[in-house]
């Protein structure tokens, strides 16, 4: 029971990488929290409030507080009908991989937690939007859902209870911005996956107009273990202020890239040199990012940071999706860079013009470096970009999430940049 | 109001209003994009950013999007800001990147708002280096140009056609830096307002594909301000010419009437300006010959003969006037058949005498609940169908109010109102383009139409006659239910369907639940020349068949097209002295001993009275290099030196008329003493048009009718709403530079919009409930009830001569939902004595015993429609 206390995400997945079927989900203490609110009486504010108390934080990356997003929900017999749950699966930043092994090891566990989460905002209706690659969560997912409806935690009046609740399993087209929640609402709704003027806020006019709630897996599947244990045993699994545990991952040349359920808080340090196991031989640490591409580079100095929201901001960094990217010195930084822009740059929706106009010129600029044909004042052209994908002066946070990277690479990594001016190479190569 | 300070001096602001809206109703140079006074914001250019500083002490800042930003009392911002301002430089030149800077080959140069805003945000180096974004341009027909490489991808062109127009053909496709907005093929674009993409576009990849065959530019032409003579709306255009041709038609934003849009008929229909069949000279006896000697034969004819007039519906009320001076009232025709003119009058009398009022297209747009009963409005009175499409927001878009989300931010509001439509009930014989944002639709043949017209009036006032049997008709309930719930209730009829009874019963819709009325009547002055009280045609005829009259003049007026042709042939034959005034060589025409050639809208000036009973003048646009002459010219009386005399002398012998005389100022009317010019500033001298002739410019025409100069000499002030030529200021070459003419961006023309309203409702109500309810429609045995159907490219007798029109022309069929016939097959159609060919199409909206005759192209004209025939396999 221990074990299950420390690590409540992952401790019913087996370890041959099979799924845990809902008979196994069941024994292992599985569909508890939905019986304890819906057979308990707990009223939808009160799991709302349980979830607020835990200071539940959104696990997408912007680390909104879940509970919070909820209490937006209007609810009552006035409301306009339905209201919806979407699950926001679409995961496609680049070097995060979390929310995958979530669904393809304990799908029941995710879909526990959107019934909770149904429950507390009175949802008639909850979507499951999966990134159409993930094939075998897709399968898994579907066959699970199979099982929660027979075993009636799905579907009419479930469990007896009264609450209803219609889940389906929606595979995405395939483009990053279907994972800005509005975006893929619009996407959700059959229409161009742009992302919505804010306001109004989905949890006001959401998917088909109605009342919304946008959660990313993980946040979901975090649930249910806060209903079971309570707030407070939530709120004292982190380490620092930011409460739970966290699905920690590591890529790039490390030694054992993977992913880990580790207390919120954990240094960067610790993640990087006793999980991943450090730098492969030969290799040297250069930075990382912390949490998949929209998050800004942190050095050596920064690595006893704790990885929660806060100290990531402290740093000039974010937590993002807590998946880092790990930069060594034989690889080009401005390489790097230019990857992950050629990768912002064609995920833009095209619909503001800092994105799609900047983006592609940046990218241009990159490119031409790496190429050998970068020009003095490039670096001049390339943050005054940066600035311009500034929070607030782009519709939504794919620009922003592309700053981040930039300009902290010119940062940190300028004499590399201008070895590619200088030199008219790639010194990589 | 709201106080909002920028750059920390005071200005009110509309409070329900963004602070783009705000700061360009204040007249500051603010650039913007993917804003639109009609669309609303989105906040995809991101051009109109601002510093917002949160209170006086506040010294950082945070860059907002003006049009995203409610202008709240005690906002402060900075247009100034340094930071901003290079912001704004940042996104002009990231919208330039791929731009192909073609402007000097590119139809829009020179009145771009693309380069006016690069202008103005300040962008004036070209830092990008790389290769620029190209695309394949699509052919969408004969009247829009495509050149998608000039995009800025503002999104304007896919929300003003998909949101505004209701048209689901043109849309965005790929994502970042290559979105691509077109077809997803080519072909012709199928919303009847796609002209608008072309003043909806800020660049050059929408553009007028009419003006592209013999291109000006905007400062080399001579512009007057215009009245749409496709349909009887009374849109406001601009026309422009050059070197003798007319160029183009440009929207003339009339708050009240058209706002910013026209139909594609009123755009492009101009063309039968420069048709190769205008008559230009006069004829006599068939051959040319000087005005001198037409003039002579004219008068000499006239001295000696019993002569009538037979005016006309698409004529000036100038030029009906002439002629019933000409002639005599009492030997004045108003031109129309006998059965269009009973029509009308009866319109007329319901709007004069009763309590409803005829709204105008503004006032459309902002109904709640619409009734449309026996019209098919798209086809017949086009633009007042796009106000109808916008109608049906008001009861959703208070969803949006409910959870306070500012009606100009539009994809909010539209993300809350998701497909939710208020209440419109079209009643019509067939299907119609509107039905897709209908709530219900009725199909029926003309009698039963009306039969749910009175039903829907007894369901609301018990006063109004019951329909026997029909007491109970659940539809009728539903729709008197919805117009009594509604705040501002509307009912739409008209002649369409060539009933009274349909008539009859909107009106008692109208009357029983105090909604406005309008009426769609067929030519652009029908209410105009019905107001002249002239008898109808068969009364001409008569006077001349039984000789009490041997000499007939005929004013723009193809009589063919108003009468069956043996009809007309007997007329024509029987008259001794045949005259005919028009633009165009028609059937009429080619049987007058005298054909004199007039003026159209561009070449005269003029009046019209619109559906709405909106009195509006037009002006000539440049002086034909030939005989031409505006018709009332022909015809004038010796002591009319001017159009305000005809003026004056309508007044005096019309009082019903008086008012028109203030549809816009005399030619007396002088801004600083003086004239205002028809062509646009340039540098220096007049246009230097004809130096490649004559080195010393020729003086310009005189012009005794209006307060134009023909040239660009004259007041550099914008002059009022009636007489606003172009719409050019400072800084705003493009037709943008409208918003600088209004009280308000998106409200009222300064010092009011042009027109005068001459049909106001009557003080006391002397229009009781009408009671003639006719019987259920019987179908018959082997007789088909001929119905007109008609189209807004082909019904129109003008616009038809314009080449781009004729393209689009719907070829004449006959429609019928039976299994009898194939679809193409060829049948003959016989009612009372004629015969005529038309291939079949099979439309399953149609009633059974009905059939639909596409009307205004050979061979169905001068058809009188509805009547009973037969159909049979063509042998």
């Amino acid at each position: 029971m221990t074990a299950a206390i420390e690590k409540p995400l992952t401790q019913k997945m087996r370890p041959d990488g099979s799924p845990v079927d809902v008979r196994a989900y069941e024994q292992a203490g599985g569909y508890q929290a939905i019986r304890k609110i819906l057979s308990g009486g707990m009223t939808p504010k009160a799991v709302t409030d349980e979830v607020k108390n835990a200071s539940l934080r959104g696990r997408g990356g912007a680390g909104f507080q879940t509970g919070l997003k909820w209490s937006f929900v209007p609810l009552g017999q006035e409301v306009p009908n339905p209201t919806y749950l979407v699950v926001n699966a679409d995961e496609m930043e680049p070097g995060t991989f979390k929310d995958r092994m979530l669904m393809e090891r304990d799908p029941h566990q995710l879909i526990e937690g959107a019934i909770a989460a149904g429950y507390a905002i009175e949802a008639d209706i909850a979507y499951i939007f999966l990134r159409g690659e993930y094939t075998l969560a897709a399968e898994r997912i579907a066959r699970a859902i199979a099982e929660a409806y027979e075993r009636h935690y799905l579907g009419k009046n479930i469990l007896g209870s009264g609450y209803s609740l219609e889940l389906y399993l929606h595979l995405s087209g395939g483009r990053y911005i279907c994972g800005e929640e509005t975006g893929l609402l619009n996407a959700l709704e059959g229409k161009r996956a742009n992302p919505r003027s804010k306001p109004p806020f989905p949890p006001v006019v959401g998917l088909f107009g109605k009342p919304t709630v946008v959660n990313n897996v993980e946040t979901l599947c975090c649930v249910p273990h806060i209903i079971n244990h309570g707030a407070e045993w939530f709120r004292g699994l982190g380490l620092t202020k930011d409460s739970g545990t966290k699905l920690f991952g590591a890529s790039g040349k490390v030694k054992r890239p993977g992913l880990w359920e580790l207390p919120m808080g954990t240094t960067v340090r610790e993640i990087l040199e006793e999980h991943a196991g450090g730098m492969r031989d030969g290799l040297k640490f250069r930075g990382l990012l912390p949490g998949g591409v929209s998050t800004d580079f942190i050095l050596e100095e920064q690595l006893d940071t704790p990885m929660d929201f806060t100290a990531m901001e402290k740093v000039g960094s974010r937590m993002g999706t807590g998946t880092m990217i790990v930069l060594d010195d034989q690889t080009c930084p401005v390489g790097m860079t230019w990857n992950m822009t050629q990768f912002f740059a064609r995920e833009s929706c095209g619909f503001c013009t800092p994105c799609w106009s900047g983006l592609g010129w940046a990218e241009r600029i990159l490119k031409s470096m790496e190429d050998g044909r970068g020009k003095p004042g490039d670096l001049d052209k390339l943050a005054f970009q940066a600035k311009m994908w500034s929070p607030g002066n782009t519709f939504c946070a794919l620009a922003p999430g592309a700053a981040e990277p930039l300009q902290s690479a010119l940062k940190y990594f300028r004499e590399d940049f201008e070895r590619h001016i200088s030199e008219h190479r790639c010194p990589w190569r | 109001m709201a106080t909002v300070y920028v750059d920390n001096k005071p200005y009110q602001m509309n409070a329900d209003e963004n602070l783009l809206h705000g700061c360009l109703s204040q007249g500051f140079k603010l650039p913007y994009f993917c804003w639109h006074p009609a669309l609303g914001s989105v906040g995809a250019c991101r051009q109109c950013a601002v510093k917002q500083f949160k209170d006086e002490q506040d010294e950082h800042g945070k860059i907002v999007m003006s049009c995203l930003t409610p202008a709240k009392d005690g906002t402060r911002i900075s247009i100034a800001d340094p930071e901003a301002a290079a912001f704004r430089a940042g996104i002009i030149e990231g919208l330039m990147l791929n731009h192909p800077h073609d402007c000097p080959v590119c139809d829009e140069g020179g009145e771009c708002h693309l380069q006016d805003m690069t202008v103005m945000a300040g962008h004036d180096y070209r830092r990008y280096e790389f290769d620029k974004r190209t695309f394949r341009n699509q052919n969408l027909g004969p009247l829009v140009n495509h050149e998608m490489n000039r995009c800025i991808q503002c999104y304007r062109c896919v929300r003003y056609y998909r949101d505004y127009a209701g048209g689901n053909d043109l849309n965005a496709f790929a994502s970042r830096d290559t979105v691509f907005f077109g077809r997803h093929e080519d072909g012709v674009l199928e919303n009847e307002f796609s002209g608008n993409l072309v003043e909806i576009c800020p660049t050059g990849v929408f553009t007028d594909k009419t003006l592209k065959h013999h291109y000006a530019r905007k400062w080399d032409q001579q512009f007057a301000p215009s009245v749409c003579v496709h349909c009887a709306l009374g849109c406001n255009t601009d026309a422009g010419e050059r070197y003798g041709t007319l160029r183009r038609i440009v929207n003339r934003y009339n708050h009240e009437v058209n706002g910013y849009f026209l139909c594609d008929r009123g755009r492009f229909g101009y063309e039968f300006v420069n048709s190769g069949r205008r008559l230009r000279q006069p004829l006599l006896q068939g051959r040319p010959n000087s005005a001198v000697a037409a003039q002579r034969h004219l008068h000499e004819t006239v001295a000696k003969g019993r002569v009538i007039g037979i005016g006309s519906p698409r004529a000036s009320l100038e030029a009906n006037f002439a002629l019933r001076t000409f002639v005599g009232p009492e030997r004045f025709h108003c031109g129309m058949s006998d059965s269009e003119a009973g029509l009308v009058r009866r319109m007329i009398e319901i709007l004069r005498g009763g309590p409803v009022r005829t709204p105008t297209l503004r006032e459309i747009e902002e109904c709640d609940a619409v009734f449309i009963l026996g019209e098919d409005i798209t086809n017949v009175a086009p633009r007042m169908a796009l106000a109808v499409r916008q109608s049906v927001r008001q009861q959703p878009i208070e969803i949006a109010k409910k959870l306070n989300i500012p009606l100009w931010m539009d994809h909010g509001v539209r993300d809350a109102m998701q497909g939710t439509k208020g209440p419109l009930y079209i009643a019509t014989p067939y299907a119609t383009r509107l039905d897709d944002v209908a709530t219900s639709t009725f199909r029926a043949a003309p009698d039963d139409l009306a039969r749910l017209g009175f039903a829907v009036a007894h369901a609301l006032d018990s006063r109004s006659p019951a329909v026997p049997a029909l007491e109970d008709w659940p539809l009728a309930s539903e729709i008197a239910s919805a117009l009594k719930a509604a705040r501002k209730p509307l009912v739409i009829s008209g002649a369409s369907c060539g009933s009274e009874a349909v008539i009859e019963s909107a009106a008692n819709v109208a009357m029983a639940v105090k909604a406005a009325l309008s009426f769609t009547v067929p030519d652009c002055n029908t209410v105009g020349a019905t107001l002249m009280s002239g008898s109808p045609l068969s009364a001409a005829f008569q006077a001349i068949n039984n000789g009490h009259a041997d000499t007939v003049i005929v004013l723009e007026n193809d009589l063919y097209r108003r009468a069956p042709a043996a009809d007309v042939d007997c007329f024509l034959k029987t008259a001794a002295h045949v005259i005919a005034l028009d633009h165009l060589t028609n059937s009429t025409t080619e049987k007058a001993e005298l054909v004199l050639p007039a003026g159209t809208f561009a070449e005269s000036d003029g009046t019209f009275v619109s559906s709405e009973g909106r009195a509006q003048r037009f002006f000539q646009v440049f002086v034909p290099q030939n005989d031409v002459l505006a018709s009332w010219r022909w015809l004038k009386a010796d002591d009319w030196q001017n159009l305000d005399d005809v003026l004056a002398a309508m007044s005096e012998a019309l009082p019903n008329l008086a008012a028109v005389r203030d549809a816009a100022p005399s030619a007396a009317f002088r801004i600083s003493g003086a004239k205002i010019p028809r062509s646009p500033h340039r540098e220096s001298g007049r246009t230097s048009a004809l130096v490649n002739i004559n080195i010393s410019e020729p003086k310009p025409p005189v012009d005794l009718d209006s307060p134009f100069s023909f040239s660009m000499e004259g007041t550099p002030d914008q002059p009022p709403a009636a007489l606003i030529p172009f719409f050019w200021s400072p800084s705003w070459n493009s037709i943008q530079a409208v918003n600088t003419y209004q009280k308000e961006v998106g409200g009222p023309l300064r010092g009011g919009d042009s027109g005068v309203r001459i049909l106001e409702t009557a003080e006391v109500n002397g229009q009781p409930y009408f009671d003639a309810i006719p019987a259920a429609f019987q179908p018959r045995e082997g007789e088909w009830l001929l119905l007109p159907m008609y189209h807004i490219f082909g019904s129109d007798e003008l616009s038809l001569s314009a080449p781009g029109i004729a393209e689009l022309a719907e070829k004449p069929h006959l429609a019928v939902n039976s299994r009898e016939f194939m679809e193409n097959q060829e049948v003959e159609i016989s009612y009372s004595g004629n015969t005529f060919r038309l291939p079949v199409r099979i439309r399953p909206d149609l009633p059974l015993g009905v059939a639909g005759v596409s009307v205004g192209t050979a061979p169905l004209i001068g058809i009188a429609l509805p009547t009973w025939g037969t159909i049979a396999r063509a042998k």
